[in-house]
């Protein structure tokens, strides 16, 4: 599967257009986390755990992606874009989404 | 008695975010000049389509991210700016470190595969919440984009 945020694709054609796809998760960080990265808010600097809470999320938001681009039968998803928002307070979603499509070598 | 010890607190808070944040900025500032000086070789641009003589290139899609958040003198120094409107330099320079953070992280996943440019590079600002009760409290910066892997490089 060929993933991209590009709308051409080099050195490939795309054949068919299978229409959007996404993926997407909320997902909220374990209470003793929340309160250490409140210290962190005193003194600065990087919150590492909400980068990698944020960095898993991404993943799954884009392997429900894939799933939903697989079960249509693409090889492709290109014009991938993210957005991410709060949606509550210690959760946030994240979805991932794009265009669905057949490539093949040109 | 009360009063004293609030402001003692305040205080406290106050002066630890000052030393510890400043401190904690200039150590990631001094990391991203020497690593942006040694990942200059990946050119990651916003173009939307690669040029046609690297149209042989395979692509992948490479993402950086951070989550950065405030100390207690930003947050106290923009209310304080907030009240009289300009500039909130203080947290200028932090979303300006947590661009460019997420920039390298990007820039570091492509050099990682072999890439020799990122296209089309999107950047995501959101702010986490939680801990964000006034104020801006942590920000994540998201940088995405797609790498160009010369053909020469076995994937």
């Amino acid at each position: 599967m060929l993933i991209s945020n590009i709308e051409v694709v080099p050195g490939k054609r795309v054949v068919q257009h299978l229409g959007l796809v996404q993926g997407s998760t909320v997902r909220a960080k374990h209470a003793g986390k929340d309160i250490l990265a409140g210290f962190k808010n005193i003194f600065g600097g990087e919150l590492k755990s909400y980068t990698d809470l944020l960095q898993e999320s991404r993943q799954e938001a884009i392997d429900r992606l894939i799933e939903q681009a697989d079960h249509l039968g693409a090889n492709g998803v290109i014009n991938v874009r993210f957005a991410t928002s709060a949606i509550a307070a210690g959760a946030s979603e994240i979805l991932a989404y794009g265009t669905a499509v057949v490539l093949e070598d040109r | 008695m009360e009063a004293l010890i609030q402001l003692g607190v305040f205080v406290t808070l106050l002066l630890c975010g000052y030393f510890f944040g400043r401190h904690a900025e200039r150590k990631h500032y001094k990391s991203i000049f020497q690593r942006e000086d040694e990942l200059r070789h990946v050119v990651v641009t916003a173009e939307r389509m690669p040029e046609p003589e690297l149209m042989r290139h395979r692509f992948n899609l490479v993402s950086g991210s951070v989550v950065i958040s405030v100390d207690y003198f930003k947050v106290v120094s923009a209310g304080l700016r907030s009240l009289v409107g300009g500039r909130l330099s203080s947290y200028e320079s932090l979303l300006d470190r947590a661009r460019r953070e997420a920039l390298l992280r990007m820039q570091a996943e492509a050099e990682a595969q072999g890439a020799e440019m990122v296209i089309n590079t999107k950047f995501e600002t959101s702010r986490v919440s939680g801990n964000a009760g006034q104020g801006l409290g942590s920000m994540e910066v998201l940088a995405y984009g797609t790498a160009l892997i010369p053909p020469s490089v076995a994937g």
